[in-house]
């Protein structure tokens, strides 16, 4: 009577790619939902280009080719802001409960969101790497490299969107995935690399941004535009991205399947 | 599909639940033929969220069994999900997906391959009178568009069982009698359907047997017609001119049924009748020879009120806490 392992296996990759149409459906069928996984990056590269570039002084031959890997680095992790909001919407609006009561797989939910998300990301950073180039980013390296650098980051950014929708789903409010999202993203992300040379920092604060795993995406994402080496950082990122998904994807999993 | 297990649609034993400190079910014990219509009556806060939620495995019971054609609620979760439908107590429904759409995405996860998943969503969207808004996103749907929506996802896995949680609540009575409609259809078609709803006149009309549920537990259990009459076929309600002549009210009409009840708020004195329409004549002249002044005197059929009233001796709503009907969301 019940299914062989084989046939729920195909079960579960069917039941991800209709959720991952379903998910992709929204982002088109709400253009505010583009909008604002788009608009905000902009404004981050033109403001800190134009305003604070000036500014900052780093080793790169000017800013923008700093700092575009670091704000891109930035927005794919506020992705997972979006996917722990798109979650707690649909736990809000009644859906999951019909979802849960069906006989699809239980990942199919959380994964088919991720990969949405994911190919959301594969998107903006598309255009904010075209847009950088209207103003004056190039690629440094190989075309390997060129395609390794926003690689990195959209790589980082999947199991960190994985604990973000184990958050998202485990306070199950949108406002709480607000304050939490806004009070947990900006520090990680500003006491980094992505934005000033940590050696600009307090003394006290630069231990605080080299441990920072995101100092290691921005750093080896900033290698790679550069053309350069990046050494033990890609190794480093790479373990981190295993270690967050090892935990993430599970706990977002079973937040989702809980019923006490 | 049928799992072919013999026994009750639905068979509940000593069923408890409780969130932290409040508790929702205090055993509840249930069984449900199969091909019925049954109806779960009660106010809000009763526990009937609960049991349905339980049954239809979206949270677990704390202690008891429960088992939807032979298939245990615990353990065999994912099998008893192909048996079952469910359209909750809040609509769900993808709002930025079309009607059709939104009955397709359910096809497809109930593993029924596209072409099937198609036409079973065209069928429903016939059925439920959703053709000329089929094409449209729910979020343009009204209130019951939405609900016939939400129903109708609940039936493209031709469940064996439908749970039903008050799925007229909010809707407008043109709304309401077209489910209603729906819903008959369904029990004609052999599908067992278990109903939660506050409204005697829905439990009346649609469910074959109801059983009342108070405070978590079920306080009485039969047909309509023989719940009806533990109240005592209808309600007289008599409200004095006078507060001070309350007490003789209920002397009074205390000689014409059992149990009246006194409402100090609205002056009302309410008794169930057994002796039928006739005895008004002697009651109303048995108020007069009291010398007591009526300023209003009413007849009328029996409400979930007076059920509850007849069945605990307490007012339906005052005394129910909010807590525990909804559990954690």
């Amino acid at each position: 009577m019940n299914p062989s392992l084989m046939t729920r296996v195909r079960w579960g990759v069917a039941d991800t790619l209709v959720m991952v149409g379903r998910n992709l459906l929204r982002y088109v069928r709400l253009p505010e939902n583009i909008v604002n996984i788009t608009v905000s990056p902009i404004m981050f590269l033109l403001l800190f280009t134009y305003v604070l570039g000036g500014a900052i002084r780093t080793s790169t031959p000017d800013y923008i080719t700093f700092v575009l890997p670091g704000i891109l680095v930035q927005t794919l992790l506020f992705g997972g802001f979006g996917t722990a909001l798109g979650l707690a919407q649909d736990v809000q609006s009644g859906l999951f409960d019909r979802y849960r009561s069906l006989p699809m797989a239980r990942s199919a939910v959380i994964v088919g969101r991720l990969i949405a998300d994911l190919l959301a990301n594969i998107f903006v950073a598309v255009l904010m790497i075209s847009i950088g180039t209207l103003i004056g980013f190039r690629f440094g390296g190989s075309v390997l490299q060129s395609i390794g650098s926003p690689a990195v980051g959209i790589l980082f950014a999947l199991p960190a969107a994985a604990i973000f929708a184990a958050v998202g789903l485990t306070v199950r409010s949108v406002e709480a995935v607000n304050v939490i999202g806004f009070t947990l993203i900006f520090p990680i992300t500003f006491v980094s690399s992505a934005f000033v040379p940590v050696e600009s920092m307090p003394g006290w604060l630069q231990p605080v941004a080299e441990a920072n795993p995101f100092t290691l995406a921005a750093n080896v994402s900033r290698a790679l535009a550069l053309g350069q080496d990046p050494g033990g950082d890609l190794v480093g990122v790479l373990i981190w991205t295993a270690g967050l998904a090892a935990v993430g994807v599970p706990l977002a999993v079973r937040a989702y399947g809980r019923r006490n | 599909m049928t799992t072919g297990t013999a026994g009750p649609a639905i068979l509940v034993r000593g069923l408890t639940k409780s969130f932290g400190n409040v508790v929702a079910l205090r055993g509840v014990d249930l069984e449900v033929e199969r091909g019925v219509v049954f109806g779960l009556l009660g106010p809000n806060g009763a526990g009937k969220t609960t049991l349905v939620r339980i049954l239809t495995t979206l949270q677990r019971p704390t202690s008891g069994s429960a088992t939807i054609v032979g298939l245990d609620v615990v353990r065999d979760a994912s099998r008893l999900r192909r048996a079952i439908g469910v359209a909750g107590q809040s609509v769900a429904v993808d709002d930025q997906l079309t009607g059709l759409e939104n009955l397709e995405v359910v096809g497809r996860f109930h593993h029924l391959g596209g072409a099937e998943a198609k036409r079973r969503a065209r069928a429903l969207i016939e059925r439920f009178d959703l053709v000329e808004a089929a094409g449209r996103r729910a979020v343009t749907y009204s209130g019951g568009m939405r609900r016939r929506l939400d129903v109708a996802a609940s039936l493209v896995g031709e469940p064996e069982v439908l749970f039903l949680d008050e799925p007229t609540t909010g809707l407008d009575p043109r709304s309401r009698l077209s489910l209603w409609v729906a819903i008959e259809e369904l029990a004609r078609s052999g599908t067992t359907v278990l109903l939660t709803t506050q409204y005697l006149e829905e439990a009346d009309r649609l469910a074959s047997r109801i059983a009342v549920v108070d405070h978590g537990q079920v306080i009485a259990e039969g047909t309509a017609a023989e719940l009806k009459g533990r109240v005592g076929g209808s309600v007289l309600v008599v409200q004095v001119a006078d507060r001070s002549r309350l007490d003789a009210a209920r002397e009074v009409l205390g000689r014409y049924g059992a149990n009246p009840h006194v409402d100090e708020s609205t002056l009302d004195v309410s008794v169930p009748m057994s002796a039928g329409a006739g005895a008004i004549a002697e009651v109303v002249r048995a108020l007069d020879a009291g010398d007591i002044a009526v300023s209003n005197l009413t007849l009328h059929q029996p409400s979930l009120d007076d059920v509850f009233f007849a069945l605990t001796g307490h007012a339906s709503e005052a005394e129910t806490p909010d807590a525990g009907e909804r559990g954690e969301k």
